[in-house]
């Protein structure tokens, strides 16, 4: 089935199987493979990424249904050498470890801020809720999300 | 100043947060087919048939193998064990548990390889599984009947009889140390590619490029120089990949059979079962002493679930054994275990690796000891400590502990955590006859870092530009190392931490390594380093001393400007690229560590839960936590693995088990059922810093990254129990989910019958 969706501000055009699904469709199609897979149960949010501007799990989209849609990955966030504040405060307040949740968990974190801007550590703890990370134990990566909360074009993306 | 004890943000970031890592899945390899394993479902069974045909014709099928074709030696376990347990590659006569690996299918593309696997046809004839391994000693089930028992190992016990004599109280309990799932959030994956001339290039998940190589010669019948592998990014470990596994070795000989790249990534659900489970000991413990709380006497008897086939988890119980007295001076201690196989995916390292084990006997054995003779646990803990002017200290079993202050690491977190106040507060919940009540639970512990592992090699050489390249043998994944390592190599040479390239997890590039495991990449990784900095320092000032004409010894190294002049003259200096460039064989050492034992951090935890009385739910709702590792490098980087073994130890304690049901099916195969732990179940952690050096090493650094899953697990464990106590509540088994919290308050209310 032919898909057009826009990724990270490029328009995109190709045949793909209907049960492809999204992460897959941009990590092996696209070849953007900042997104990872964590799991197969819809349960970790390795995956997650903006689908029309709202966070999706992009394990549980198929690709034909993100037909049209404007999907944003991790790769737009920064510009040139300049990181996002969303990553500058992750890189700051050291919320990261092995990085393999850090994709989802950025754009988890910025689709979170742009619901509560100005969010308390118990909305930043139940809004990631579903994006597990084994390293960081989520203190800092709570403090990342505290700290950018503060930061101006902290829920902006330019893509 | 030195650059040492900074908190210097992690090199590694900027691209971890913008294009992503290259973890196995990620590399672009042209051509490369795709390899999914079918694997039993069943926990014990005969394998009557396997049929391939369909699959074979499949789409996209390129190749289907079977045991039958695999050439290899079955994987040996330890010389310690039965030889007849061998882990075959793809198992052809027997499973042994649900997730053991049958077939393997070679695909175009990742979604064929799923659907061939559902065309494969197994034959099974079930036979009783063996899931708890208190029954498999006894034998009714035996997994390998050639070995005609299911003891893989064991260290017999002194046998003394007179153990407990004189001492006023004994109390003896059962206790399980629940299995749990390492759970890195990258699964395991490999990727082979051989080249025309005979080479072969293997990408592994691997905490040890080098140890993957060595695997690789010993079990596959490579030959070292033919083999280059390489640990691209690693999304966690957790010892969970320190060794390896059949399906990961099996990948460059696949890869050699199609005569095509290939590349194989575990799904979830196969990871669940398929990667080693940690844990996993059901341990008898017994301790007694006086009415005024000096503990003379403790006997810890371990039954290890070594899982189907015995690998390193069938050898745990020896590192529980080396730290089976904890931070205690009792004057008679003994310990035996027994290892045995059970129906289960093997048990590996996890995070801790048989320490956890050992502290949570300890610690669970003081607070019984502390509840039987009605004194507080801090205090019994206090009367029984070993004192700081006893190290080194020679333990019971002969380990010797190099350095320690547990009463100072005690005094801390009671300061901080304010205990007189929350065991006020306690009370007041108590005779106000809360639903919400108060648990407050401690944890002193000590545990060993860089234990049962040699040395590491590292290397220094200074690039044509005055940069510094160094070579280690550690194999970070998410410790930080690049930045660490650099560190060290720039304060010792005086350059900026941006110009040490840090070379590490390729077999190719770096001599010889152990790779990261136990807790060890700074003492021995970081002081290899800093040791062949040192050797390019000294050969350095020669050079100097002949470009300027001067006596060696007159020679000052200026270390902020990286410049070497002679005393006097600052301003003739001679910089790093003038004496790469000056040194005929250019300025390069490299240190291949051997000895310097191991060190003993240790702690204190405070962990304060609350838990609904009518409901059975805990909440912890602050983790109070003193983590003395030695002096430390980058405290940043010391907190952020403190941290997440800290979630690894809440996790442990209230929420993850890996749970099967009667016949031997795992239940918790994928995240959806098994309870990894979340960001919602969690506090903010209060971590208070604490630092002894360690006289082992010259950097006086410890490791730091099991201590927190460590000290954690018992602290929160014994504020469940604490919050329960006035019921007459002893014990509460781990995970202390609300259905086993409320069955142990129903238990405790219910009226006395009989
Ligand atoms: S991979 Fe999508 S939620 Fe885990
Ligand atoms: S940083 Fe490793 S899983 Fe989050």
């Amino acid at each position: 089935m032919h898909v057009s969706p826009t990724v990270n501000g490029t328009t995109q055009a190709h045949d793909v199987e209907p049960r492809l699904l999204l992460v897959h469709y941009l990590r092996d199609v696209v070849g953007l493979t900042a997104t990872n897979v964590g799991c197969d149960t819809s349960s970790c949010g390795a995956c997650t990424v903006l689908l029309d501007g709202e966070s999706v799990k992009s394990c549980t989209v198929l690709a034909v249904q993100a037909d049209g849609a404007e999907i944003v990955t991790v790769e737009a966030l920064a510009r040139d050498d300049e990181l996002h504040p969303v990553q500058q405060a992750f890189r700051e307040n050291h919320g990261l470890q092995c990085g393999y949740c850090t994709p989802g968990m950025v754009m988890a974190a910025l689709s979170l801020l742009r619901e509560h801007p100005d969010p308390t550590e118990e909305e930043v703890r139940e809004g990631l809720e579903g994006n597990l990370c084994r390293c960081t134990g989520y203190h800092n990566i709570v403090k990342a999300v505290l700290a950018a909360a503060g930061m101006p074009g902290a829920t902006g993306v330019r893509a | 100043m030195s650059i040492l004890g900074n908190r210097v943000l992690r090199r590694e970031d900027p691209k971890f947060l913008t294009t992503g890592g290259t973890y196995v899945d990620d590399l672009p390899i042209e051509g490369a087919l795709w390899v999914t394993y079918v694997r039993s479902t069943m926990a014990h069974a005969r394998l009557l048939g396997i049929d391939v045909s369909e699959a074979r014709q499949a789409p996209g099928v390129v190749d289907v193998i079977t045991g039958a074709d695999v050439d290899l030696a079955p994987l040996a376990p330890f010389p310690f064990i039965p030889q007849t347990m061998a882990w075959p590659w793809l198992a052809t006569e027997t499973v042994r548990f649900v997730g053991e690996p049958i077939v393997a299918i070679v695909t175009e593309d990742r979604y064929q390889g799923e659907d061939a696997a559902e065309l494969v046809f197994v034959d099974y004839e079930p036979l009783p599984a063996v899931i708890d391994p208190v029954e498999a000693l006894q034998g009714d089930v035996v997994l390998f009947p050639e070995a005609g028992t299911n003891v893989a190992t064991g260290q017999p016990a002194a046998g003394a009889t007179d153990l407990f004599e004189g001492c006023e109280v004994v109390v003896r309990r059962r206790i399980v140390n629940q299995r749990v799932a390492p759970c890195p959030l990258e699964g395991r994956a490999a990727a082979a590619v051989w080249s025309d001339d005979g080479r072969l290039t293997m990408w592994s998940s691997s905490q040890s490029a080098h140890g993957t190589r060595d695997e690789l010669v010993n079990r596959v019948g490579l030959d070292p120089e033919t083999v280059r592998v390489i640990a691209p990014d690693v999304g966690g470990g957790f010892g969970a990949k320190v060794a390896n596994y059949p399906e990961d070795l099996l990948v460059p000989w696949i890869a050699r059979r199609v005569g095509r790249p290939v590349k194989w990534v575990e799904s979830r659900s196969e990871s669940m079962v398929g990667l080693g489970h940690g844990r996993g000991q059901v341990q008898d413990i017994e301790i007694g002493g006086t009415r005024d709380g000096r503990v003379l006497a403790y006997r810890l008897s371990v039954v290890q679930n070594a899982g189907a086939y015995p690998r390193i988890g069938s050898a745990l119980p020896m590192m529980t054994r080396m730290m089976v007295d904890g931070v205690y001076s009792i004057p008679r201690v003994e310990f035996a275990s027994t290892s045995v196989v059970t129906n289960m995916t093997p048990t590996v390292a996890y995070r801790g690796a048989g320490r956890p084990e050992a502290t949570a006997a300890i610690e669970r054995a003081i607070d019984l000891f502390a509840a039987e003779i009605g004194m507080g646990p801090a205090d019994v803990r206090r009367r029984n400590f070993i004192p700081k002017d006893a190290f080194p200290y020679t333990t019971s079993v002969g380990t010797v502990y190099d350095s320690g202050d547990y009463d100072r690491a005690l005094d801390l977190v009671l300061e901080a955590a304010d205990y007189e106040a929350l065991r006020k507060e306690q009370e007041q919940r108590r005779e106000r006859g809360d639903v919400v009540q108060l648990g407050i639970g401690l944890c002193v512990y000590v545990e060993i870092t860089a234990a049962g592992t040699n040395g590491e090699w590292g290397a220094v050489e200074v690039l044509p530009d005055g940069r510094i390249k160094v070579r280690t043998g550690v194999s970070p994944h998410g410790q930080g190392h690049v930045t660490s390592i650099s560190m060290i190599a720039a304060e010792r040479l005086g350059v900026a931490v941006d110009d040490v390239e840090v070379v590490y997890g390729d077999t190719d590039e770096v001599l010889k390594g152990v790779g990261t495991v136990a807790s060890r990449s700074i003492q021995k990784g970081g002081v290899a380093v800093h040791r062949a900095a040192g050797e390019v320092l000294e050969q350095a000032k020669k050079v100097a001393a002949d470009l300027l004409e001067a006596n060696p010894d007159d020679m000052v190294f200026d270390p902020v400007g990286g410049r070497f002049h002679v005393a006097g003259t600052p301003a003739l200096a001679k910089t790093w690229s003038d004496l790469a460039a000056a040194a005929p064989g250019g300025l390069t050492a490299a240190v291949d560590l051997e000895g310097g034992g191991p060190t003993f951090p240790f702690g204190a935890h405070v962990a304060v839960v609350e838990v609904d009385m009518e409901t059975g739910k805990v909440w912890l709702r602050r983790l109070v936590a003193v983590d003395d590792a030695g002096r430390i490098l980058n405290p940043m980087l010391a907190e952020g693995q403190v941290h997440g073994g800290l979630a690894q130890g809440v996790a442990q304690a209230l929420f993850e088990e890996v749970r099967h049901d009667e016949d031997g099916n795992p239940v918790t195969t994928n995240l959806a059922d098994y309870a990894f732990i979340s960001a919602a179940e969690l506090p903010s952690f209060e971590t208070i810093h604490m630092e002894t050096p360690t006289p082992v090493n010259e950097l006086g650094a410890k490791g730091i990254g099991e201590s927190g899953t460590i000290g954690a697990t018992p602290a929160v464990q014994n504020a469940v129990v604490d919050a329960l106590a006035h019921l007459g509540v002893r014990h509460v088994p781990m995970p202390a989910t609300p259905q086993t919290v409320w069955r142990v308050i129903i238990e405790a209310s219910a009226p006395a019958t009989g």
